[in-house]
């Protein structure tokens, strides 16, 4: 019943309409068209300037009213560079901007139709022309070079005490790998992935046994951190929106960014006041119907915590100890006992049992 | 010039004599606007068909900007339209989010802004702006059109599949394409796209050529490249960069096709999904995004240079004033058109590739900003001192221009890769894309329909709904994807269904409402135009010969041409384009086929040792046609 009346209501609005342009026609039928269009000109003439000087008003109001609301607080090293990079763009682009804007509006102004006037036969001018080729292409040379010097910071290589943090992306979920002790990641394989092995570990790479696995991304205040990124089932993307970060997670292609958070969690409390502020991460590529969901939490330590944090992990092996029993060779047993942490009567099924014994 | 008319097909090279109107009468309805080979129908039916298009990519765009605008409305009432993609709460399902996305990227991009813009424009001004009968092949022409209706039906049957149409992005990144088992959109759904884009490549191509072709051999006598309006010149470049990439596109889908259902591993490398590791090694998603972007991005100059090229004609014209600098806007279209190719890895700087790569690419990448920026400042200039009339054309066309600046220098961030990682696939990139390739080509085809509507239809549109359509327009696009740079510099990431998940990104709820709202009240606005449009087809007021006061070819035919055109001999052509406002001149503008001279009060100096050549030329033609 609603819908029928809202329909009638819509219908008849149509009609008043269609009958209010009829009459616009018939009128004009009777009216001087030259003058008609002439008024008409004029309106757009200035329409156009109120349009321009009422959207740069509002443009610049916003801007320095909500400032602090859009801009994102920086907390990484690099991240200091490219937003004066942006910063450096964004005063290039307002100026530039402002200036064609006013230019042009004033021009559809000052220039409106006039009967009789003859505009100007303006065809060519060779030094205009190559005045301002050159300077956009001054200008793009600046930004170009300051651009690249920073690209290039931010991509090579980063320095050997980089603490190296796999990422690994899959529908709609992201873990976390760390090293362990011997600070380097153990190999893995996709075939070897199933329910529990989620990072597909190489049992048979010694470096594999003390790497732990974390749901929170944890990363010292200070230290240069090496995110390798990797993604098992199709492209997701991280992003780090505090830290400038960002990069995408490929199957079968590790990727990599370096960068130095400068800022924990408790500073950054303190400098937005926002008692609850927390770092987060999230998926930039398209991944799925989940794709908004993959929400990873962040937290920056100074190094002392994240180095407690870190020694309190148990390493994958020592919670999966049946992949001990099955998969670690018999010559390395030994080794991945004392990597990954295990007591000597701990790494058999038999401390499984013995637990669920004494829960019964 | 001897050799102009022997291509032109038997049919049309009868309109030359007496009897060829008869002719014409013979066609029966199938011929004259179904399989029509005249290149005027054949442009209006790429101009239906893509406005029906641009309505379905529209409307797609406010269903999902209810959800992000209205996150906690109940959308209920859409059941009856989409069914069971409305969940048991009255959401949009998450999934068919994505495909809304990505119908809508796809429609507009490929459906919208490539056929419905160079397809009209190009085949309904080419001959008509460079003196042809028709199109070098009147048969491809027809064949070219038919192929892109046949894509349009297969991408169309895609929404009504269970599994829905294709959800992965209008970019199509696999894995996520190739693999049914990571969303219900990458079955058959994906199958349809694929199919749709590949008939949708052979439609371009077809096109392509025979517009390429009709510019370098069958202008009339005396219309040398140098006389072209830029209008042509942009249609040329644009079926030159459409013809060297998009068999790059159906190369990619091929293989892609080929990962999908054959088994190979282009791209596809390393994949455990839905319990299993798959069998696929060796591929690289990387290469997908190469291939793709290698389309991609001069994708982006050929929806956008048409819409230039309409622009200058409609500025020019409007203005009553020669555009400003035309061999720098040729220049720095050729200039565009060839940077076109080597700027696509801006679109990858995070995405895995050499970060050597990356430089170079931000390097080539400013570079092209320059010949853009050439192109505004003349525009601008072109204004200067001319005496402006706001047509409903001439003010998309400024609109156009106002877009292309705004978007355009946004640009300067993206291109730059080292600034580019926080912006990247965050609602900044939408705004920049939106504004500069969206909404400017979209103002560039309406400002076209507007000029070119009396030649047509023969009747005029109703000026002052054409501005009310303009304002209501011309600002709702502002208030849409203004504040969505505001949004992205506070990193917000495109394509998602929501933002509650995130402390960083829950703010700015309103802000996403006030964009919904004006994408409600911009789309609504265009109704007034599809009335304005198919009344006046039917009742609008006859059109005058030439009623801007334009100097090119096409006002030169009759009210309603026929199949041929002109109904005696193609005029000559004697002079440049832009012969407005001329000193010295009677009127305030010299059409193309006046002679030098027939206008002696107003030539300069260099044009007066013209007048012999037309002479010569003119004995030239009537040798030509003594062979016949």
């Amino acid at each position: 019943m609603m819908s029928l009346i809202i329909g009638i209501g819509v219908a008849l609005i149509v009609v008043i309409l269609y009958l209010i342009f009829r009459i616009g026609n018939l009128v004009s039928l009777v009216k001087d068209e030259k003058a008609a269009t002439q008024s008409r000109n004029r309106t757009h003439a200035f329409l156009l300037m109120a349009f321009m000087i009422l959207s740069l008003i509002g443009f610049y109001y916003w801007s320095y009213v909500h400032f602090d609301e859009y801009v994102l607080p920086v907390a990484s090293e690099h991240g200091a560079i490219t937003d004066h990079l942006f910063w450096i763009t964004m005063a290039i682009c307002v100026i530039a901007f402002t200036l064609i804007f006013i230019v042009m509006f004033w021009f559809t102004y000052a220039y409106q139709y006039e009967e009789g006037r003859k505009a100007a036969f303006f065809a060519d001018n060779h030094k205009l022309e190559i005045l301002w080729t050159l300077i956009p292409a001054v200008v793009m040379a600046l930004l170009i070079f300051r651009g690249l010097r920073a690209w290039t910071d931010i991509t090579g290589p980063a320095s050997k005490e980089a603490e190296v943090i796999e990422l690994v992306a899959q529908q709609f979920a992201w873990t976390a790998r760390y090293p362990g002790k011997d600070t380097e990641l153990g190999k893995i394989d996709f075939r070897l992935i199933d329910a529990s092995n989620e990072f597909g570990l190489d049992l048979t790479d010694e470096k594999s046994y003390d790497d732990f696995k974390s749901q929170t991304l944890h990363l010292p205040a200070g230290k240069e951190v090496l995110l390798k990124i990797r993604a098992k089932d199709v492209l997701h993307s991280v992003f780090l929106p505090h830290f400038r970060v960002k990069m995408d997670a490929v199957p079968g292609m590790q990727t990599q960014f370096k960068f130095r958070p400068m800022k924990t969690t408790a500073q950054m409390r303190e400098e937005t006041g926002n008692p609850n502020f927390n770092y987060e991460m999230a998926c930039t590529e398209i991944c799925g119907k989940g794709h908004f969901s993959m929400r990873f939490p962040v937290v920056v330590e100074d190094e002392e915590t994240y180095n407690k944090w870190k020694a309190a992990q148990e390493a994958w092996l020592k919670q999966n100890p049946d992949y001990y029993d099955k998969y670690v060779p018999k010559e390395k047993k030994e080794s991945a006992m004392i990597k990954s942490g295990m007591s000597p009567d701990n790494g058999s099924l038999k401390q499984v049992e013995l637990k669920t014994v004494s829960v019964n | 010039m001897a050799t102009i008319d022997t291509h032109i097909p038997a049919d049309v090279q009868h309109g030359d004599h007496e009897h060829d109107h008869e002719h014409e009468h013979h066609g029966n309805f199938w011929t004259n606007y179904i399989f029509s080979q005249d290149h005027k129908v054949i442009a209006k039916q790429f101009l239906i068909t893509g406005m029906a298009w641009a309505l379905i990519g529209g409307t797609l765009s406010v269903i999902f900007r209810l959800q992000l605008g209205f996150p906690d409305a109940n959308l209920e009432w859409l059941r009856p339209l989409l069914g069971g993609w409305i969940t048991d709460q009255g959401k949009i399902d998450t999934e068919f989010y994505l495909a809304l996305v990505t119908m809508h990227g796809t429609i507009m991009v490929f459906f919208v802004l490539t056929a419905g813009l160079s397809g009209t424009f190009s085949n309904f001004l080419i001959p008509l702006q460079v003196g042809a009968r028709d199109m070098a092949s009147g048969f491809m022409n027809m064949l070219s059109y038919w192929f892109f209706f046949l894509s349009s039906a297969v991408m169309f049957t895609s929404f009504f599949i269970s599994t829905g149409p294709a959800s992965g992005g209008w970019t199509a990144y696999p894995p996520l394409s190739a693999l049914p088992q990571a969303m219900d959109g990458s079955g058959l759904g994906m199958t349809l796209w694929l199919v749709a884009m590949a008939l949708f490549i052979v439609s371009t191509l077809l096109g392509g050529i025979n517009y390429i072709t009709t510019v370098i051999n069958m202008r009339t006598q005396g219309m040398s490249f140098t006389r072209l309006p830029l209008t042509i010149w942009a249609f040329f470049f644009t079926a030159i960069i459409g013809l060297l990439s998009f068999p790059v596109l159906f190369g990619a889908a091929l293989l892609l096709i080929f990962d999908r259902s054959f088994g190979t591993s282009f791209y596809l490398s390393d994949i455990f999904i839905g319990g299993e590791a798959l069998p696929h090694v060796g591929g690289s998603p990387i290469l997908f995004q190469h291939l793709f972007w290698f389309l991609g991005h001069p994708e982006v100059y050929i929806v956008l240079l048409p819409a230039l090229g309409i622009t200058s004609e409609i500025i020019a014209t409007n203005s009553r004033k020669p555009i400003f600098g035309y061999k720098a806007m040729v220049g720095s279209m050729l200039f565009i058109a060839i940077l076109s190719f080597v700027v696509w890895a801006h679109h990858m700087f995070v995405t895995g590739m050499n970060p050597f790569l990356g430089s170079i690419f931000t390097l080539l990448t400013l570079i092209i900003a320059v010949p853009s920026a050439v192109k505004i400042f003349n525009y601008v200039t072109t204004l200067w001192q001319g005496n402006i009339r706001f047509t409903s054309a001439m003010l998309f066309s400024i609109g156009l221009v106002s877009f292309f600046l705004t978007g355009g220098i946004t640009g300067l961030f993206l291109g730059n890769s080292a600034v580019d990682i926080q912006l990247h696939d965050t609602y900044f990139v939408v705004a920049h894309f939106h504004l500069v390739m969206g909404s400017a080509s979209f103002f560039g085809m309406i400002a076209g329909i507007y000029h070119w509507f009396p030649k047509m239809f023969g009747r005029m549109m109703d000026e002052r709904l054409g501005s009310i359509h303009f304002w209501v327009t011309f600002l709702g696009v502002y208030f849409v994807f203004f504040p969505m740079h505001y949004i992205g510099i506070a990193g917000f990431p495109r394509r998602y269904y929501s933002w509650t998940n995130f402390e960083t990104f829950s703010s700015f709820a309103d802000l996403n409402m006030l964009v919904s709202i004006a994408a409600i009240i911009t789309l609504s606005a265009q109704f007034i135009f599809l009335f304005n449009f198919f009344y006046s087809i039917f009742r609008g007021k006859l059109a005058p010969a030439n009623p801007w006061g334009a100097t090119t070819l096409e006002w030169t035919t009759p009210r309603h041409p026929k199949h041929g055109n002109w109904p005696g001999e193609i005029p000559h052509v004697y002079r440049w384009p832009y012969d407005y406002s001329k000193p010295g001149a009677k009127e305030d503008y010299i059409p193309q086929t006046i002679p030098y001279s027939e206008t002696p009060e107003s030539n300069l100096p260099h044009e007066n040792e013209l007048i012999k050549l037309e002479m010569e030329g003119t004995g030239a033609i009537v040798v030509d046609e003594k062979k016949h």
